[in-house]
């Protein structure tokens, strides 16, 4: 099974029992013919722990990673990009180390994985960024029926040819449906906060890469990476204008994206 | 009053937009945001120029402020980043 998000295939070796639940989770998502840059296999194990809200470590050694969680276990070698993982029959575990190994490789290639929604209008994307309470799926679930939703709860951001490029993809938030597999370029990131109106202000670049750096999901103790990381969001804040939208919960906000 | 030399770390990433200073620790990505004053004197934080000689230099005439207060906050600024890793304090200037 070959999961591709933002052009990056993931192949996936499991048992068949388990399989057919990833089929659900990533519908959309897998396509049989694309090529596979990577490697997944998954061994199932009895459950590690009872803990699956436990802090994530992710360390490497030259291009060795290892990635634990109370609920799995994984290695992966981005030189060979082939990995290894430990866990339960559970699908979110399997969902956290591929966003691990996403957030990894975009690291690499001038990407970020961002916790925000994010939506095609016309044929620009558009990115709404926030913690858990901001706005996310409100936004989403408000979106007018001329909107693709990309996804309610993590954002794929890479720069392709010059151009920031958002990608749909499976990670769901409390919506709990995986976004639409398309991309665009970004026209703009919006802070989401709630207000007593709709209205939006342009932030500095330096307020802008602030808290897009506070929202970005990087998760791995390596220090070069975090650098790239750091130039990347600083790239990124210099190309793409960065709002604080202040919104009410109804339709109305979007009379404001475009 | 014994002089000060800071020198910027190395191990920063950092960068200025429109004189503002964001620089982030990679150890452990703590972030730090710099006003147009604090990132003058980072900027110029060499290791061979006295804190007192950059708010004469680059702080006074730039930012029109009383000397003693600019001093003042200078160098609480200065032992401020110090804390964070993000300048080291010596009291020689660094060989050239």
């Amino acid at each position: 099974m070959n999961v591709v998000i933002g052009g990056t295939g993931i192949g996936v070796s499991t048992t068949t029992e388990f399989e057919e639940i990833l089929r659900l989770q990533y519908a959309g998502f897998i396509e049989a013919d694309s090529a596979q840059s990577i490697q997944l296999t998954v061994e199932l194990t009895p459950p590690l722990t009872l803990d699956p809200d436990a802090d994530i470590q992710v360390r490497g050694e030259g291009s060795r990673w290892t990635m634990e969680r109370g609920d799995f276990h994984a290695s992966y070698d981005s030189a060979t990009r082939v990995g290894k993982v430990w866990q339960s029959a559970s699908r979110q575990s399997l969902d956290s180390v591929i966003r691990i190994i996403h957030s990894l490789t975009l690291a690499e290639e001038t990407g970020f994985l961002l916790h925000a929604a994010s939506a095609i209008r016309g044929d620009r994307a558009f990115l709404f960024s926030g913690k858990s309470g901001a706005g996310k799926t409100t936004i989403s679930s408000l979106a007018p029926p001329d909107v693709h939703l990309l996804t309610d709860e993590v954002s794929y951001v890479r720069n392709v040819s010059g151009r920031w490029t958002a990608f749909g993809t499976p990670f769901a938030g409390e919506l709990a449906r995986p976004g639409e597999n398309r991309s665009a370029r970004v026209e703009a990131l919006y802070l989401l906060r709630h207000g007593s109106e709709n209205r939006t202000e342009l932030l500095s670049a330096a307020s802008a890469a602030r808290s897009i750096l506070r929202n970005v999901l990087f998760f791995a103790d390596d220090a070069n990476l975090t650098r790239r990381v750091f130039d990347t969001i600083c790239a990124f804040v210099e190309a793409v204008p960065v709002l604080e939208l202040s919104f009410l919960p109804d339709a109305g906000v979007w009379e404001l994206i475009h | 009053m014994s002089e000060i030399y800071p020198k910027r770390a190395a191990n920063m990433a950092a960068r200025v937009f429109r004189g503002e200073a964001i620089i982030m620790n990679p150890a452990d990505s703590t972030l730090f945001n710099l006003n147009e004053t604090a990132t003058a004197i980072w900027l110029a934080a060499d290791g061979r120029t006295a804190l007192r000689s950059i708010v004469e230099r680059d702080i006074l005439p730039a930012f029109h402020v009383d000397r003693e207060d600019a001093l003042r906050d200078a160098g609480q600024f200065a032992e401020d980043l110090a804390r964070h890793a993000i300048l080291t304090l010596r009291t020689e200037p660094e060989a050239e």
